[in-house]
């Protein structure tokens, strides 16, 4: 996709110094979050704190602060096949600042991720502007990650490995939002993200996760494995649609979403997405419903015939048919609404969702390691996973 | 092509401000501000649901969170 994105630029600035003084825009608010995590499923557990400051440090500027931990517990089907269990932790750690100019709000991030195999860095450049009596937004960003891709040597939790591959990824996005009635929203966003791996040292690993294998052999005879085979470069778009409605007889709310995507390497997938936010007098409730399926790539397979079939051959279940299918429920408590010394107001929230993942082309390839006969028509591989988040908000 | 469309989108909406007015006043956006509007109201939740979903299936992109590794080997 070739875009002059010097046109946005354009546009950007014209809107930017042509803006006058109104309804102005607003900084996000001064708040402190502190959460623990967990997600349980398909013999992974992750879990870890996570932090997130956001003050102003002057009347228009607003800058934050996010600390993020997953300790990672694995024996997936992955690492069953592959390997041996192991335990990791990531760090993932972003500072930002966002500069409000009348209408228009201008936005800088950087994050840093590190893993014992897996370094990622990502600069963020964001802009949003407000006209037509502030009822309608036009946004654009554009990210650029430098992705470094190692693989452990041993289970040193924070040590890098030699560098097996190098990617460069990059985002451009766009987004509009549209107030349409005095109870009533709808936002469009799309994004476009291009990766371009460079291979180190002969390793064969280039946007492919160096412990996958994909598989080959006979149907009812064996099955066998071997080091996956990517392509080095992926783009991908993404339309999102997203709506909320307020419903005045209960205060409360109904978010809905719908997303498609599809890739360079043939996967298209739909999410569909929606939720119920309930207040109390000092409660509120979510319910949430999300549904995702998605179409396989083009190089993937859960078995081919023999080794190197292909240029490129791919067994990740990420890359396979599948459809995902999530139900939540959050409740936030809130306390100190009036204020209280130098809190404005706080929440205490408890959030829980089951995941459930069915396979349509993935098969649990363990039950064929002790029994050949079984190759290629194993069951179907399902994931369940529960997923728990409980934090503290507090604004000041 | 897309260039084009861009261009005309653009010049539709921004010639419209002139001639087309507001039609939901600033005091009338008190339900539009309730915090359960915010679709992303806590967005250190809304930061880990995207990551999860985002590790584990292939789409990405529109959505909430850019950045980070993956910690899904």
């Amino acid at each position: 996709m070739k875009l002059n994105y010097s046109i946005f630029l354009f546009a950007l600035f014209t809107l930017l110094f042509t803006s006058k003084a109104g309804y102005a825009a607003v900084l996000p608010e001064e708040r402190v979050d502190l959460m623990i995590h967990s997600f349980d499923g398909g013999g992974v557990e992750v879990s870890g704190p996570a932090l997130l400051i956001r003050t102003n440090v002057a009347s228009n500027t607003s800058v934050f602060y996010n600390y993020y931990v997953d300790n990672i517990s694995s024996a997936s089907i992955d690492v069953e096949l592959g390997g041996s269990a192991y335990d990791e932790e990531r760090v993932e750690q972003s500072v930002g600042v966002d500069f409000l100019n009348g209408k228009t709000t201008m936005n800088l991030s950087y994050t840093d991720s590190v893993e014992n195999d897996y370094k990622a860095n990502t600069l963020s450049l964001g802009i949003s502007q407000d006209f037509f009596g502030d009822l309608s937004t036009l946004s654009m960003g554009y990210s650029q990650g430098i992705d470094s891709v190692g693989s452990r040597t041993g289970n040193n939790p924070m040590t890098f490995s030699s560098e097996l591959s190098n990617i460069k990824r990059q985002n451009y996005r766009i987004g509009f939002s549209q107030i349409l009635t005095k109870n009533s929203t709808i936002s469009l966003g799309w994004e476009t993200i291009t990766d371009e791996a460079t291979e180190q040292g002969g390793s064969g690993v280039t946007l492919n996760n160096p412990y996958r294998s994909y598989s080959f052999g006979t149907a009812g005879v064996n099955r066998s494995f071997a080091q996956e085979i990517y392509p080095s470069t992926r783009t991908s778009n993404a339309l999102s649609i997203r709506g909320s409605y307020f419903i005045d007889t209960f205060k409360s709310a109904i978010h809905y979403e719908y997303s498609r995507f599809q890739d360079s390497w043939g996967i298209k997938s739909n999410t569909f997405a929606v939720s119920y936010v309930y207040p109390g007098k000092n409660w509120i409730l979510d319910f949430r419903y999300r549904y995702y399926d998605q179409g396989q790539a083009d190089f993937y397979r859960d078995m081919f015939d023999f080794a190197n079939q292909f240029t490129f051959m791919a067994r990740d279940k990420e890359l396979s048919a599948f459809t995902s299918t999530s139900v939540g429920v959050s409740a936030s408590y809130e306390f100190a609404k009036n204020g209280w010394g130098w809190i404005d107001k706080g929440s205490l929230n408890l959030s829980y969702d089951v995941l459930n993942i069915e396979y349509d082309n993935f098969r649990d390839a363990r039950e064929s390691q002790s029994d050949g006969s079984l190759a290629g028509v194993e069951s179907l591989y399902t994931l369940e996973a529960d997923i728990i988040q409980a934090y503290i908000s507090i604004w000041y | 092509m897309k260039r084009l469309m861009l261009v005309v989108s653009a010049v539709f909406i921004f010639s419209g401000c002139s001639s087309l007015e507001p039609w939901v006043k600033p005091y009338e956006r008190e339900n539009l501000s309730d915090p359960v509007m915010n679709i992303a109201r806590d967005p250190i939740a809304a930061g880990y649901h995207y990551h999860v979903f985002e590790t584990r299936e292939s789409a990405r992109g529109a959505g909430a969170v850019t950045g980070g590794g993956c910690g899904c080997n």
